[in-house]
């Protein structure tokens, strides 16, 4: 590890290429890929909500299904920019050489990872307002604070798009990113607020959840959903562009170090 | 190419040095590369040549030494420098998801250019490779030789002043290399500069007016492929193999040449008068043998040895 991999980002407008070589990648499979990316949120929200929701009273005065939409949204928005950042970074970043051949052109290092890492959150952010047309539809939710969500659902992507990208940047193969899975992204499903009220936890794991981007992020999403601001909104946002910010940098600098030396 | 009759100097390396964890790579490398001119990179795997290139184009910096890319102070100043200079990769990392076309498309918006201006650039560049009815092909379903000319294309579309090309022909069968020298040829006489790295030495032979060979990481030798023919080497070479080759280069041929080598069944002569050496195998039906002009492979494998490189 060299001095300079820990520059400060370095960035252009011209990041934006990068950008758009990923969209129109995207707009050839965009049917498919949209289907790919909503059918698990939607089947998983319809089934429990539905199904389990029948079975147990309301949740903090909210109906299940509209408690799980509020968390289908954020685990959603998590997935999406997970995915993109680590399989679809990974081929781009190692099995295509992609970032290799554009390091060949006036474009830097760090205008790839910014790229990739607003690509990732652009995928959120379908994937977010897919969720919500279905809230919409449904009549969960009539609120007009839940436009809020849009905005969010970008910075829930950006945070988890840049935490992917930390571990695409170490990842020798594919296989490395089920560790990834196992020992972050499914615990923070299940101890986040995604299924049910971080507060049936006990006050051990509830401590742990708390030091977790996704319960800040359900945080922020749930009460907007019910039609409510949500309390220490401040701190939650702070907490999410804290993930960010550090993931970002520390991809930025695993990156230099993987393809710079 | 001369501006007021003073040569430019598109590339200068100056005391380069790249060592990684305690392993230097580059051990002291000066390099410059004048306009026009094409120049070729010699060395077995491993000497360092990818390295070099990644140090001239900016994507490692180096331990110690200067660099100078089309006048741009680099690493420092190396994407205003890259702007100007095409590359062609060792391995193709053209984009799988595009068609030939969009790959062109694309790769064009990296340096900036406008839609309008790649779009028109394309047809030329598509002719160019040879490629004029693949522009809707998917990169899967091109050949290798197809590939490559399509990086060399994909390389012109900033319209570079500097080409760097590592190892352009390596894994091509012969056609298709014989198709990327023509075209590289081409590129010189319109102007262009090229850099290319190749442990082939027709290729450096056909195509560099200047060579410089490497090994472990320092240039050993330097100059036209002739003047070092004539430097390094006595100018003709007789192989000799088949049975009772060996006990002739122990009888006879270390008395008569100046040189003898021995690798696998093949024995080497090299020799200012090869009629002498032929002489003696007059006669020994059971010897064959192959009287020819030394060559640069025979100049680069005295200088870096028959030692197999990995």
């Amino acid at each position: 590890m060299r001095a300079q991999h820990f520059a400060p980002p370095r960035v252009s407008p011209r990041f934006i290429q990068v950008w758009k070589r990923n969209f129109l990648v995207w707009r050839k499979l965009a049917i498919t890929s949209m289907l790919g990316n909503l059918a698990d949120p939607m089947l998983y929200m319809l089934g429990l909500g539905f199904g389990l929701g029948s079975l147990l009273p309301e949740v903090n005065g909210t109906p299940y299904i509209t408690f799980l939409a509020a968390g289908t949204v954020c685990y959603s928005t998590m997935n999406s920019a997970t995915f993109e950042a680590l399989y679809s970074g990974f081929s781009r970043l190692h099995v295509q050489k992609t970032w290799e051949a554009i390091l060949n052109t006036p474009m830097s290092l760090d205008d790839i990872v910014l790229a990739e890492a607003l690509w990732a959150a652009s995928k959120s952010l379908l994937s977010g307002i897919a969720i919500l047309l279905i809230i919409w539809a449904l009549g969960l939710s009539h609120s007009p604070l839940t436009l809020w969500i849009i905005p969010l659902t970008v910075l829930i992507g950006l945070t988890f798009g840049s935490l992917g990208l930390v571990i695409t940047a170490l990842a020798p193969s594919y296989d490395f990113f089920l560790y990834y899975f196992t020992l972050v992204i499914t615990p923070m499903v299940l101890l986040c607020g995604v299924f049910f009220p971080v507060t049936q936890l006990p006050p051990l794991l509830q401590n742990v959840s708390a030091a977790l981007p996704l319960t800040h992020a359900i945080d922020l999403v749930r009460p907007l959903v019910t039609g409510r601001t949500p309390q220490w909104h401040w701190l939650h946002l702070a907490v999410l562009v804290a993930y960010c910010a550090a993931g970002f940098y520390i991809a930025l600098v695993l990156t230099r170090r993987r393809l710079l030396t | 190419m001369f501006r007021n009759g003073v040569s430019v100097t598109l590339l200068s390396l100056r005391g380069v040095r790249k060592a990684y964890g305690g392993n230097e790579v580059v051990c002291g490398v000066d390099l410059e590369l004048t306009a026009g001119e094409c120049f070729g990179l010699l060395g077995p795997n491993g000497a360092g040549k990818t390295t070099t290139l990644r140090l001239a184009l900016g994507l490692t910096d180096p331990d110690v030494g200067e660099i100078s890319l089309l006048g741009y102070t680099v690493p420092r100043r190396a994407r205003e420098a890259r702007a100007r200079v095409g590359v062609v990769p060792q391995t193709d990392n053209l984009d799988p998801d595009f068609t030939v076309f969009e790959n062109l498309l694309v790769y064009g918006r990296y340096f900036g250019l406008r839609d309008a201006d790649i779009v028109a650039r394309i047809p030329p560049l598509l002719e160019f490779a040879g490629l004029e009815a693949r522009a809707a092909a998917r990169i899967q379903t091109l050949s290798g030789g197809m590939k490559r000319r399509l990086s060399l294309a994909r390389a012109l579309v900033n319209d570079p002043d500097l080409i760097f090309l590592d190892e352009p022909t390596t894994g091509l069968d012969p056609q298709a290399r014989h198709l990327i020298w023509e075209r590289l040829k081409r590129l010189v006489a319109e102007g262009k500069t090229i850099l290319l790295t190749t442990h082939f030495m027709d290729e450096a032979e056909r195509l560099c007016r200047r060579v410089a060979v490497m090994d472990r990481g320092r240039i050993i030798a330097e100059g036209s492929p002739q003047q070092l023919i004539l430097r390094y080497i006595e100018p003709q070479v007789v192989e000799i193999y088949g049975d009772g080759a060996q006990s002739w280069a122990r009888e006879q041929g270390r008395v008569l040449c100046e040189r003898c080598e021995q690798a696998g069944e093949t024995v080497f002569c090299y020799t200012r008068d090869g009629d002498r050496v032929l002489v003696t195998l007059d006669g020994r039906e059971e010897l064959r043998y192959l009287h020819r002009r030394a060559n640069l492979e025979d100049v680069f494998l005295k200088l870096t040895g028959r030692d197999l490189r990995d």
